[in-house]
């Protein structure tokens, strides 16, 4: 509570113990030479109205002079001075208590979720510790980094600017910006990202970024900034508002005026016509639908899920098809040997070293699985006499005077060596033979990511009823893959061109829902770009895919789209809740009120009552758990 | 020249009106009023950027006596 809210705070419980004093003593009729006395009671009622009251007034008058005059001020001023006119004078102030109760509480909640946002955004390293050239460390603030400073991090600060380790090796924790437990380690050469928290090695850091430049301050922008981008729900509201205030005060004049000039009872109707006013006011809406959207962002931001506006999350809560890239997005996107095929009699450490002979030291995806497979060895390639790479086919070696052939089947097969058929289709297939004899064969595949299949049901369970893999790659592997995780349909061997050719054609054919596309944000920003959700993943660091993403995951679990897609369901049904509510109450409380049976009491609470009501129902949303 | 600043409003329409009256001033390229993050961000032109700025405030002020900018 800031020192504003408490001097407010201290001001409505002084009027309200004022307020009841006077209420007091007026219904228990113990001063009726004051009470019954209009002028007298009027002057008293009108000290805690005052007191409370005096800057609502203000801003009406305010309104009034810059020609923008209907808002809740104005109607709270005009419903009580209408009040005040006709000797309600108790009502009148209590009207004027309550509505600066509810606006006291509305600053609150806000301030609560504002700060429970920040907080869980609060990465923003404090200072940098800048190595100079003599070897002293000299403490600056973040954005006084220059590209190229060498900075100390010592365990437990916040990294200031991105960079890249020069010495030291320490276990990085991102979960402020991933929220990804498990730390990551981090030794020389390898990047580090502003705002995550050194773990208990000292790290020397090349910075690579200026501050304003960096993770974090890209991040803290991109989360300020997704409140102004508002929801179709929120548009929704705004334009409502401005056509219901002048309907409900013009409504409320008619009220006033008409039914008297015949009936007569003058003083009733205005009555009526004022707690017309007070139940109107839009604040319950205006209010508690962007605060709901701002706590499912929040909310998303906690999980490690940006939301680049309130509009995506809202689009988020109605994808019904998911377009997901396969390689770098399902799978792992590194190859490795699944299995080694030996010939009779071939052990499988032969094939491997054999292969890896001729492999060379090519940095070829397939090359470096099976050194890897070959574990730590060192292969001595002294013995390698020539190579000679037959396009699209493998590769030719001599291995002291043995030929050696790794690659396709064709290649073999042009030599005469015929090789035992594989049944796994979506494994790359490597054949080996030397000297005209069929040695094996390796078979390399790309890992579907451990948690994939988990991610693809929660999926399920959120409603999306159409996952389609678009993949690059032979249709053997897509369908392999696909068929793994149980997705809908493979669209394989497309080129980046038909990629967006692909989501085009799916967008037409869609008929309800939204379509989201999910990739790693490498080479797919046209794709993110075209469909009504653009997702990226992995992306922390990566700045194309911020741009180019609606959604952006930190890390790469994709259990996360799933988590979100919740979240943002939830944050669409409590605007719903909110608004269906707030105009349901209002109605029937407006309807009540010209007929006469409601009072000025429940024309506040109506208000007050609602407004705060619907307010809590938001804050459902800042506590919604982690769920991975 | 953009700059971000600490800034108090007091509700979502407050800040519209005085986004809004900002935005028609001359020398103001964009501004925003954020409510949620009472954040006020001024895009103006870098020569008379503390002019504007100054201007900027005592306009929102008119419109708004709660709001305030820390500079």
């Amino acid at each position: 509570m800031g020192a504003k809210q408490k001097r407010e705070l201290n001001k409505i419980l002084l009027t309200a113990a004022l307020f009841l004093c006077l209420l007091l003593a007026d219904r228990l009729h113990l001063a009726p030479a004051i009470f019954e006395n209009r002028w007298l009671s009027l002057a008293l009622y009108l000290v805690p109205y005052l007191l409370c009251g005096a800057p609502v007034l203000r801003k009406a008058l305010l309104g009034i002079k810059n020609r923008q005059m209907f808002d809740e001020s104005f109607l709270m001023t005009v419903a009580t001075v209408g009040a005040f006119a006709i000797g309600e004078n108790a009502e009148a102030a209590a009207v004027m208590l309550f509505y600066q109760v509810g606006e006291w509480f509305q600053g609150y909640a806000v301030g609560r979720s504002r700060r429970s946002i920040t907080e869980l955004m609060d990465i923003v390293p404090e200072s940098a510790n800048v190595e100079r050239p003599g070897g002293t460390v000299e403490t600056v603030d973040p954005d006084e980094v220059a590209v190229g400073d060498v900075l100390v991090i010592r365990p437990g600060e916040r990294i200031p600017v991105d960079g890249t380790v020069l010495s030291g090796e320490s276990l990085i924790n991102t979960a402020a910006l991933t929220g990804e437990p498990v730390p990551r380690a981090a030794r020389s050469g390898d990047a580090v990202i502003s705002g995550c928290i050194n773990g208990d090695g000292l790290l020397r850091v090349r910075a690579e970024k200026a501050f304003e430049d960096s993770a974090v301050t890209r991040i803290l922008e991109l989360v300020e900034t997704a409140s102004e981008k508002k929801s179709r729900t929120e548009s929704f509201i705004t334009r409502f508002a401005r056509y219901y205030t002048p309907i409900v005060v013009c409504t409320a004049v008619l009220l006033a005026i008409f039914p008297p000039l015949f009936a007569g009872g003058w003083a009733t109707w205005i009555y009526r016509a004022c707690a017309f006013l007070v139940i109107s006011c839009p604040c319950a809406l205006v209010i508690s639908v962007p605060l709901a959207f701002f706590g499912g962002i929040g909310a998303a931001s906690r999980g490690g899920v940006l939301v680049k506006g309130s509009n995506y999350l809202e689009l988020m809560a109605q994808v019904r098809t998911l377009v997901s890239d396969k390689t770098g997005t399902l799978t792992m996107g590194d190859f490795r040997v699944a299995e080694v095929l030996c010939a009779p009699g071939v052990k499988r450490g032969t094939v491997l070293h054999i292969a890896a002979l001729a492999e060379g030291l090519s940095t070829h995806p397939i090359a470096q699985s099976i050194r890897e497979a070959l574990g730590e060895r060192e292969t001595d390639l002294s013995a390698v006499t020539s190579v000679e790479n037959v396009s699209g086919r493998g590769l030719i070696a001599s291995v002291s005077g043995r030929r050696i052939l790794v690659g396709s089947d064709a290649l073999l097969a042009s030599e005469g060596i015929v090789c035992p058929a594989v049944s796994d289709n979506a494994a790359t297939v490597c054949r080996v033979a030397e000297d005209g004899r069929y040695l094996g064969a390796i078979l390399i595949r790309d890992q579907v990511k451990p948690e994939a299949r988990e991610a693809v049901s929660a999926l399920r369970t959120q409603g999306v009823d159409q996952i389609i893999m678009l993949t690059g790659d032979r249709r053997a592997a897509g369908d392999a893959v696909g068929r793994e995780l149980g997705v809908d349909r493979i669209c394989a061997e497309l080129l980046p061109a038909g990629k967006v050719a692909q989501v085009e054609a799916l967008l037409a054919e869609q008929k309800e829902g939204k379509l989201a596309f999910v990739g790693d944000g490498i080479n797919d920003a046209p794709v993110l770009a075209r469909s009504d959700v653009g997702i990226a993943m992995g992306s922390l660091g990566s700045d194309a895919a911020i741009e180019a993403a609606d959604v952006v995951i930190m890390d790469d679990d994709l259990r996360r789209i799933a988590s979100v897609m919740g979240i943002a369901r939830r944050t669409v049904a409590i605007a719903r809740q909110n608004i269906v509510f707030a105009l349901a109450v209002k109605l029937i409380v407006l309807v009540l009120s010209a007929f006469g049976v409601a009072n000025m009491w429940t024309a506040v609470f109506a208000d007050v009552g609602v407004a705060v009501l619907c307010i809590l129902n938001s804050m459902r949303l800042l506590t919604v758990k982690r769920t991975i | 020249m953009k700059k971000k600043f600490n800034c108090e409003i007091d509700c979502a329409n407050c800040a519209a009106k005085v986004e809004e009256a900002i935005a028609a001033l001359d020398g103001v390229n964009d501004v925003k009023v954020n409510f949620m993050m009472q954040k006020f961000t001024l895009d103006a032109d870098e020569a008379r950027f503390d002019d504007v700025l100054r201007q900027a405030i005592s306009v929102g002020k008119k419109i708004e006596p709660d709001f305030s900018v820390e500079c």
